[in-house]
């Protein structure tokens, strides 16, 4: 096999040619072998499980069709578990980007200590969406958590465990204080990366720091806050299980039940393998279409 | 066979001096797969090492797999696998799940009948074994850790508000609940597992069916019943207690019983497993009662039920396994054993013989708590409303039923609406349950 690099004639090409068809697939067959055994694969097995009728031992099976879709989506159980969602990512998108900017922006000026501020601003990132959890309702938990108690003294009638609206609080907050390092380094990173020059000519024609921000910066970071806008929408769709799980179980009275726990609840819990299944394979599609979306109206948005 | 070898690395070197010990003897090694964190760990590990030592051709090998459901989640994994333990844990509310799988595991009755051991099924106690066992009385599996639901009091706060004894009815711990609210404005009363306390014991306790078909002991087709007017009243109360915290509610599981030993919740309805941690941790006078009930039902008070777990054993296993577990449950079911598990851990005996034997020692004279769940599942002879319930899914229905309980509490619903959708939501899931059980 032989590698040859040339130029591209004349042309300021920089491009390896391979000969044969060998060792290409060689290269790329880790990555597709990956994908295979840890996405197509469970999810093929998703889509099958999903026409099934199963006991949980797997011993009597039953071939259903779409008995499972059709019983879910005559749930009025799931439709809550989407709205539930919905606005949980919302507030978890939302806030999370918010806050990360507002530190990143902050954390990019020549301030004396600069680099602490920076570790520790990231170091949230590395504890465990479960960890963060117990963490929080140590805090949060009403009778025995310092700000449950504080918030009790100011008089807040502070109750996640009864009240739905204080529990969703409590789930977002969690979600949110986990994910504004992941943030925060990408918009810092995107703005390191903007020209001081630009924002310095700005300046010199009188624009101040806000106006300076709002036209400028912001377009400029576009594309780190697209990719970021996705990047936290699937997290909040699908890396919070362990923070519900934690904090409310999905209560109390399924305040805080979105999909991917529901999907999470009823495979466990309820050992219904088809009907988790094709919860899964809805919200599969969910996603995948919540990204086309994404990217078909928001991205034209973008400035690269 | 990695999820084996996971399992507890301190046990790998105890099995490899015991094989170093008698190289030339072929022991038969037997999966444990158990949810028995903490002290309690010790007790399951003490038991293994105990039954190693006295016999050289078995080895229970322990495992401990996470909560109740998580090993729950793990047995059944590992069964699809073709690589089940010969002995799993389970917990009370599984018991349809596992029963209702015909091939995926061994009736223990049939086991101890095929292994020639030992076994009388009547020298059980009927209200703990009758959870375990088919409506013919044949015990499908072997109990290990039983308790039931007992009324925790914090004798201090109930003198600062002037109550003279420990409330014995609803409508007495309804009062005084109120009486506390002046003390404790924050929580009077409150309770851990709620769905427990509410419907299962609530209604065997005044004995009234939570199902057709003696509580779905008598098979699959049962339907949901628990929305009469008795229980919703009970709900209707506790909604109004719940406007000042008079009652206030603790969570679906047992998260809330910090709130009984720092002194918040005077009055606190919880498993009498409880008793451990309350003797650690509780800084002022206390003890248990028996559960309250409305003096004016006819059959009230019955008889409690238990919580806690049984031991299952797994289907498919070699022949030399099954005698090694049927050697192992007759090892158990020995009387002192049963004695010193029984005072060690606060789980109730399984046997009359060992329940016998401590109360003849003196034991409940200096240790009354332990006695009162006793008391409270001999009360009477068991009804069909009373020996227990087995309803497929309960693990998710209990969930199902706290979230109503929830919205009931939380204002959302009338007591009665509420509980009303928790029946017709639960048979929802019973039918579905129906479809594939016992196939």
């Amino acid at each position: 096999m032989i590698l040859r690099r040339h130029q591209g004639g004349g042309l300021m090409e920089n491009r390896a040619i391979f000969s044969g068809r060998l060792l290409p697939l060689l290269l790329v067959l880790p990555q597709l072998a990956i994908s295979l055994v840890f996405f197509y694969w469970p999810a093929l097995q998703a889509l099958w499980q999903s026409f099934l009728v199963q006991d949980a031992f797997g011993i009597s099976t039953e071939f259903v069709w779409f008995e499972n879709y059709v019983s879910l989506l005559s749930t009025p159980a799931y439709y809550h578990a989407i709205g539930v969602t919905f606005l949980f990512s919302l507030l978890v998108v939302v806030f999370s980007l918010a806050i990360g900017l507002l530190l990143a922006v902050m954390a990019n000026r020549d301030i004396p200590g600069l680099q602490v501020y920076r570790t520790f601003l990231i170091i949230p990132y590395a504890v465990a969406p479960a960890v963060a959890s117990a963490v929080f309702i140590f805090m949060f938990q009403p009778g025995l958590g310092m700000i449950a108690r504080s918030l009790q003294r100011a008089g807040i009638d502070w109750n996640p465990v009864l009240n739905g609206t204080h529990a969703m609080i409590l789930v977002v907050t969690i979600a949110v204080w986990n994910q504004i390092s992941y943030n925060f380094l990408f918009f810092l990173a995107g703005l390191q990366s903007i020209p001081k020059s630009v924002i310095e000519a700005a300046a010199i024609d009188g624009a101040r720091p806000m106006r300076r921000f709002w036209t400028i910066v912001f377009p400029l970071l576009s594309p780190t806050t697209f990719f970021l806008i996705i990047v936290n929408t699937t997290y909040a769709f699908f890396n919070t299980l362990g923070i519900i799980d934690t904090a409310t179980e999905g209560g109390p009275n399924s305040a805080t039940q979105t999909l991917v726990y529901k999907v999470f609840l009823d495979g466990k819990a309820g050992t219904d393998l088809g009907g988790s299944a094709a919860q899964s394979v809805i919200l599969m599609i969910i996603v995948i279409g919540l990204t086309a979306f994404q990217f078909r109206y928001v991205e034209k948005k973008v400035h690269y | 066979m990695s999820l084996r070898q996971f399992g507890a690395p301190a046990l790998g070197a105890a099995s490899f001096a015991f094989a170093a010990a008698s190289p030339a003897h072929a022991v038969t090694e037997i999966q444990w797969w158990h949810a028995m964190s903490g002290p309690n760990n010790d007790v399951v590990v003490k038991l293994a090492n105990d039954f190693n030592a006295s016999q050289s051709d078995y080895k229970i090998v322990p495992s401990f797999k996470g909560s109740y459901a998580d090993t729950l989640n793990a047995g059944i994994a590992a069964f699809r696998a073709g690589n089940a333990p010969g002995i799993m844990q389970v917990f009370e509310v599984g018991t349809a799940t596992m029963m209702a799988a015909k091939g995926a595991i061994k009736p223990v009755f049939e086991l101890m009948k095929e292994q020639g051991e030992k076994f009388d099924p009547n020298s059980y106690l009927p209200a703990i074994t009758g959870y375990y066992s088919t409506a013919k009385g044949d015990m499908l599996s072997f109990p290990f850790n039983s308790s039931s639901m007992v009324m925790w009091v914090n004798l201090d706060a109930l003198q600062k508000a002037g109550i003279a004894a420990p409330p014995k009815t609803w409508p007495e711990v309804f009062d005084d609940a109120k009486k506390l609210h002046a003390t404790s404005p924050t929580c009077g009363l409150s309770t851990s597992w709620i769905t427990w306390a509410l419907v299962e014991q609530f209604n065997a306790w005044h004995n009234l069916p939570i199902g057709t078909k003696a509580n779905g002991l008598d098979g699959f087709d049962t339907v949901l019943e628990f929305n009469s007017p008795l229980e919703v009243k009970l709900l209707e109360n506790l909604v109004e207690l719940q406007k000042d915290k008079s009652f206030d509610y603790s969570g679906r599981t047992n998260t809330g019983e910090g709130r009984f030993t720092s002194g918040e919740c005077p009055l606190y309805l919880s498993s009498s497993a409880f008793y451990p941690n309350v003797k650690a941790n509780a800084k002022f006078n206390y003890t248990a009662v028996a559960m309250p009930y409305f003096p004016d039902v006819k059959d009230a008070p019955q008889n409690s039920i238990i919580g806690g777990a049984s031991l299952w054993v797994m289907g498919g296993k070699s022949a030399e396994e099954y005698k090694g577990i049927a050697k192992f449950f007759t090892f158990l079911s020995d009387t002192d054993r049963q004695v010193y598990l029984h005072e060690q851990s606060g789980y109730l005996p399984i046997t009359k013989a060992a329940y016998e034997k401590t109360k003849s020692s003196g034991f409940y004279e200096k240790n009354p708590i332990l006695e009162v769940p006793l008391k409270e599942l001999t009360n009477k002879p068991p009804t069909e409303n009373s020996r227990g319930l087995r309803f497929g899914g309960m693990v998710q229905m209990r969930d199902v039923w706290s979230e109503e309980i929830e919205a009931a509490l939380a204002g959302k619903k009338s007591a009665k609406e509420a509980l009303d959708t928790a029946v017709s939501r639960g048979n929802q899931m019973l039918r579905q349950f129906e479809r594939t059980a016992g196939k």
